[in-house]
């Protein structure tokens, strides 16, 4: 399975480098900030290097893992067991192509304790590249929660004034989800052992071999609502745009690109998987919440006085598209859902460093603030622009491909949802360009600020490949997609067995759809 | 040569790419050059693909790798060069480059020019994605790109509030069409399962699209072209868009971008043909759309506005023709409208250019004279568009309302004749407004009144001998002959369904128009040379009218009031009462439970790290424990 350097544990390597990279970072001598730096970076870029080697060495035709180590771990089903297959590689290459972009926009707002701002950061993707490729339940849950510790403090710590109220506001929602989630973990513990006599938390095995309706009940909506505040699913979502408002730019960055989609991935990985008839049952419910986001979200993104908060709360409404993609159970739906979350990471993480960007200059995120920018920094106009455009979905970027796939499927299961959702369209441009037109465009604010300069070489690097990106898998969403294909049309398919009756969609003149297109080789 | 067709998109959009990444090193000439020289090469490649058709073949094809798929959806980078496409695609390379050529001088001593010439090269590249793609999923990368353009393009001065505010504006009511049209978009798919216009065309023709389906679908998108080609109800957009230079004006908000939701309409013909519904929606929204506005243009004394107001009259009248089963009319009213505006537009942006940035009708007068070169082309344009027998808009606009008549549609016809009065009217009161009369500028701007340079005077010349004889192309010979030229050539794309009328119906209806043509030019002789003082005189006896006509029938008001505020208020109210009280309130428990928590844990903050680290390691244990118990 692993062509590509035969023998190398490939995904362990990537999951765990971070991890080695920030206890590194501990022998560094204190105050040379440099050094931090650069270690730090040189580390996130060798697991971005190895991901993409990764990515391309994935194969996808039989939508199974690859790249599978497995060892006893714990004992009682606590295995260590990773891989990554078509629904978690593109994420994994997100996270590690976003962490080294992170860093970078750290490089000068952040100067206090930058060793420990380092290490924090690569914990943070050791626990993010974790939750993707774990094929073990616990070992899921053991990244779930060590994601989230370094992410407190970076938001506690090198936060903004209210960073208290914040951080706990973060923890309490995020902490109360995985607390159920742990619950649930030991009923499925309990509840298999009982039906199999042995112990095992394999994901693949759980998903096998379902539980009976009434616990699936109950433990879909333990994890779901794990996810749900993730996602965040509305009304879960108040802690987000105060998390973004108060935490530094990296983390940020981090939070939206990365941390959100792990509520969507998990829905996907584990809660519609291992509680099929369940998740179905509640898809129609859900699918009303996260239509209620998408247009929730957009509106207040409307009011916001704020530019974080703005583009947070765009992330509720974005977010709520994937959830209603995710929800509406169908091949085009899901594997939009899949590609959208990457390119909501993109778009969504562009928009954080560009108000980051702007803040570093002026000191000031308060919109009214602002004016005119464009007028001074014509190169940042014009990556921040293409970053709005691609948030939007306009045609030819990366986000029209995915909500075009994800408004194709959500509207074949129900044409009234994707009316609903099309409503983004519209939301998102007055939202996203009325800012645009507030912050860049008008009169320049503040002329005799020397600070206002366009921007340099580090600038550069962190913004010119993601919107280099997003042209490209605007124009070649291929790249991404026929890697999803298989492992969607598997994943889709073990639902139709669970609980094939609550799948039945109103399928138009075509044939039905969750295998629509069965591993096909790549084109 | 021909089979280079495919390059007509790519090659301003090579030139605008690189304008856009090295900008810098451009010089203002380089700049200039590199754009003009793109949409040349354009131009001539599509001629080459147009001789290819002209003698005798259907079409030029070119099929790229898949753009986006995933199960039943597809959509692919397909590109078609047929005799619908060829015509558009001569119109947009052609009335480009010569407001390219023209942008040269007219934009010589702007700040930015190289930005400016790579925004419009960019729009031609779109612009031509939207003509020739032969998917409409990629049409719609065009239709939202050239939309894009037009928003980068108005809002071109952004330092200027009104701009700024202008190009939004123009965006999200287009993005509200395109709502509607992506809706639209969806059905076909879903139900004809393939994004080809050729297939939903088919799908449509031998009835697999029900009819039902067939009319929401077309309705749907044709609600998109509304948004684009700014008729009524999404009109409000484009007379804000003056506000970007007019050489954009021009080609954007004149001739090209906004006629292509009739480019769409024609391209859908198949669709729109089964769905009597939907185009009897098209034609009478045209109808309705070409008489309010040319109402509206009669108040404008911004000669700018005149122009949009006339622009979104005339794409009703093309509306008008693809509604009723002429679609080939439309499309010839859209080919000889590109000429005969654009030509209007740039002497206008003569006019103001003359002028130092004038553009108030009453601060002009008296130009005839200072103005040898502008001022005839203007006449030229607006006897054109006036409907003044021989020149090009007489034929285009005949061949619409005689085939409204013919098909029965009287009232559409009375519509159409009727605006067409009143065209005349505003063009010839625009005209001796400006031209005639004393001159009223201020008198520092009366001393540089000059003709403008050689670059933008020959477009103007080409563009004037354009709009004089183009209509040519589109005479019958004898009434009652089955086509034109124009017609026969576009019969395989746009089979007409419409009838003609009886040869001595039709020369009364050529009289009518006739008649009606100088009716307008006399009416405004009467009030704006004979007599000037009648107009005020008249907007005192009908102060509510008047009234009316210049607020735009309240439109914007209505908006702002029904929809735009009440959001806003809505959402405010929303976030502060939900968001912030409901959902926060109920979730920290209450307001003190939340402050003390946050106090408490502040307190906690400025501890350590160290600290942190021991509490998560002894959760962590304790976790473990239970787990392996």
């Amino acid at each position: 399975m692993n062509g590509l350097l035969p023998g190398v544990p490939l995904v362990t390597l990537i999951t765990f480098l971070p991890l080695a990279g920030a206890l590194a970072l501990l022998f560094v001598k204190p105050g040379s900030d440099r050094a931090l730096r650069l270690l730090a970076l040189a580390v996130s870029f060798a697991t971005l290097a190895l991901s993409l080697g990764l990515f391309l060495g994935f194969d996808g035709a039989s939508g199974l893992p690859e790249f599978v180590e497995r060892a006893s771990w714990l004992g009682r089903g606590l295995d260590y067991h990773v891989g990554v297959d078509g629904l978690s590689l593109s994420l994994v290459l997100l996270a590690a192509l976003l962490t080294p972009i992170a860093l970078l926009s750290s490089w000068r707002s952040v100067d206090r304790r930058v060793k420990e701002f380092s290490a924090f950061m690569l914990l943070l993707e050791t626990g993010m590249i974790g939750v993707f490729v774990s094929l073990n339940l616990f070992l899921f849950y053991v990244f779930w929660e060590a994601m989230l510790i370094p992410m407190y403090f970076l938001i506690g710590i090198w936060g903004g004034r209210r960073r208290a109220y914040a951080t706990m506001k973060f923890v309490l929602f995020t902490m109360s989800g995985s607390l159920l989630m742990l619950v649930g973990i030991f009923a499925i513990q309990a509840a298999n052992f009982r039906a199999t006599g042995a112990y095992s938390l394999t994901i693949a095995d759980l998903a096998a071999a379902p539980f009976a309706p009434g616990l699936q009940t109950w433990l879909f909506l333990a994890f779901g609502l794990a996810f749900a505040v993730k996602v965040p699913l509305f009304p879960l979502h108040t802690w987000l745009p105060d998390a973004h408002v108060e935490a530094p730019t990296a983390a940020s960055v981090l939070l939206a690109a990365v941390l959100l989609k792990m509520g969507a991935y998990g829905f996907v990985r584990l809660g519609l998987p291992l509680f099929p008839q369940a998740a179905a049952a509640f898809a129609p419910a859900l699918s009303v919440l996260a239509v209620i986001g998408v247009v929730y979200g957009g509106l207040m993104a409307l009011v916001q006085k704020d530019m974080k908060s703005l583009v947070a709360y765009s992330s509720v409404s974005h977010m709520g598209l994937i959830m209603l993609a995710v929800f509406s159970l169908n091949f085009e739906a899901t594997e939009g859902a899949l590609f959208q979350m990457i390119n909501h990471g993109l778009s969504t993480g562009a928009l954080f460093l560009c108000v980051g960007i702007l803040y570093e200059r002026t000191g000031t995120r308060v919109i009214a603030d602002h004016g005119g920018a464009a007028a001074r920094m014509p190169i940042f106009a014009g990556l921040f622009l293409a970053s709005m455009l691609s948030s939007a979905g306009l045609p030819g970027l990366n986000g029209f491909a995915g909500e075009i796939l994800c408004f194709f499927g959500i509207f074949r299961t129900s044409r009234v949802m994707a009316v609903l959702g099309v409503s983004t369209v519209i939301l998102s441009a007055v939202y996203l360009l009325g800012l645009y037109r507030r912050v860049m465009h008008g009169p320049l604010k503040a002329p005799g600020d020397r600070r206002l300069c366009d921007l340099d070489r580090r600038e550069l690097a962190m913004l010119v490949p993601i919107v280099v990106l997003m042209v490209f898998l605007g124009l070649f969403p291929g790249t991404v997609l026929r890697k999803m294909d298989a492992s969607v049309s598997r994943y889709l398919d073990s639902l139709r067995k669970q609980a094939p009756v609550a799948l039945t969609s109103r399928a138009p003149a075509r044939p039905p759809l969750w295998s629509a297109r069965p591993a096909e080789p790549e084109r | 040569m021909d089979r280079l067709f495919w390059l007509v998109p790519l090659v301003p959009g090579a030139s605008a790419l690189l304008l856009m990444l090295f900008g810098r090193r451009y010089s203002r000439r380089a700049a200039a050059w590199q754009a003009c020289g793109a949409v040349l090469v354009s131009f001539v490649l599509a001629a080459a693909a147009f001789a290819r058709l002209a003698g005798g073949q259907a079409a030029l094809e070119k099929v790229l790798p898949v753009w986006i798929s995933a199960g039943s959806f597809e959509a692919s980078f397909s590109l078609a060069f047929d005799r619908l496409a060829a015509v558009m695609a001569l119109v947009v390379t052609g009335v480009g480059s010569l407001v390219h050529v023209y942008s040269t001088s007219y934009m010589a001593d702007d700040k930015a020019p190289t930005r400016y010439f790579a925004f419009l090269n960019l729009f031609t590249f779109f612009m031509l994605v939207l003509v020739l793609a032969s998917d409409i999923v990629l049409m719609f990368v065009g239709w939202e790109g050239v939309g894009l353009c037009s928003y980068l393009l108005i809002g071109f001065w952004f330092d200027r509030p009104a701009a700024a505010r202008a190009g939004l504006k123009a965006f999200v009511v287009n993005r509200v069409g395109d709502a509607a049209f992506l809706v639209g978009l969806l059905v076909l798919l879903t139900q004809v399962g393939s994004s080809s216009f050729a297939a939903i065309n088919g799908a449509a023709r031998d009835g697999r699209l029900s009819a039902g389906l067939a009319t929401l679908a077309a309705i749907l998108l044709f609600a998109g072209a509304t948004g684009k080609s700014a008729q009524i109800p999404l009109h409000v957009w484009l007379p804000d868009a003056m506000e970007g230079p007019t050489p954009v004006s021009a080609l954007i908000h004149a001739a090209t971008m906004v006629t292509a939701g009739v480019y769409l309409v024609c391209r859908l013909n198949g669709l729109f043909a089964a769905s009597p519904a939907a185009s009897a929606v098209v034609a009478w929204v045209g109808a309705v759309t070409a008489a309010a506005a040319a109402a509206l243009a009669l108040v404008q004394n911004d000669i700018k506005r005149v122009l949009a107001y006339s622009t979104i009259s005339q794409i009703g009248y093309m509306f008008i023709g693809c509604g009723v089963g002429a679609t080939a009319a439309g499309l010839f009213h859209l080919t000889t409208h590109a000429f005969f505006k654009s030509l209007l537009f740039l002497a206008a942006g003569s006019v103001i250019h003359a002028l130092g940035g004038e553009q108030d009708m009453r601060r002009m007068g008296g130009l005839r004279r200072r103005l040898p070169l502008t001022f005839p082309a203007f006449l030229v344009g607006a006897l054109a568009i006036s409907g003044v027998p021989f020149l090009s808009g007489f034929f285009s606009k005949d061949a619409i309302l005689t085939s409204a008549f013919a098909g029965g549609h009287y009232v559409i016809y009375g519509l159409g004749l009727a605006a067409a009065v009143l065209t005349a009217f505003y063009m010839f009161r625009l005209v001796y407004l400006t031209f005639y009369g004393p001159a009223r500028m201020e008198p520092e701007a009366g001393l540089h009144i000059h003709e403008s340079p050689r670059a933008m005077t020959v477009p103007l010349i080409i563009l004037a001998v354009l709009a004089a004889v183009s209509g040519l192309v589109g005479l019958r010979v004898l009434p009652g002959e089955p086509a034109d030229l124009f017609g026969r050539f576009l019969e395989q794309v746009l089979p007409r369904t419409g009838r003609y009328p009886a040869p001595p119906t039709e020369i009364a209806l050529i009289l009518a128009a006739t008649a009606s043509a100088l009716l307008g030019i006399g009416l405004a002789f009467l009030f704006y040379r004979r007599s000037p003082g009648l107009p005020a005189r008249l907007a005192g006896r009908f102060p509510g009218a008047y009234r009316l006509l210049v607020n735009g029938y309240y439109v914007d008001a209505a908006y702002d009031a029904v929809v735009v505020r009440p959001l806003v208020k809505g959402a405010g109210w929303t976030y502060r009462n939900l968001d912030l009280r409901l959902i926060d309130g109920a979730l920290n428990g209450s307001a003190a439970g939340a402050d003390l928590a946050g106090r408490g844990l502040s307190a906690v903050q400025s501890g350590l790290v160290r600290d942190y680290a021991l509490a998560f390691l002894l959760g962590t244990v304790i976790f473990l424990g239970v787990v392996l118990l």
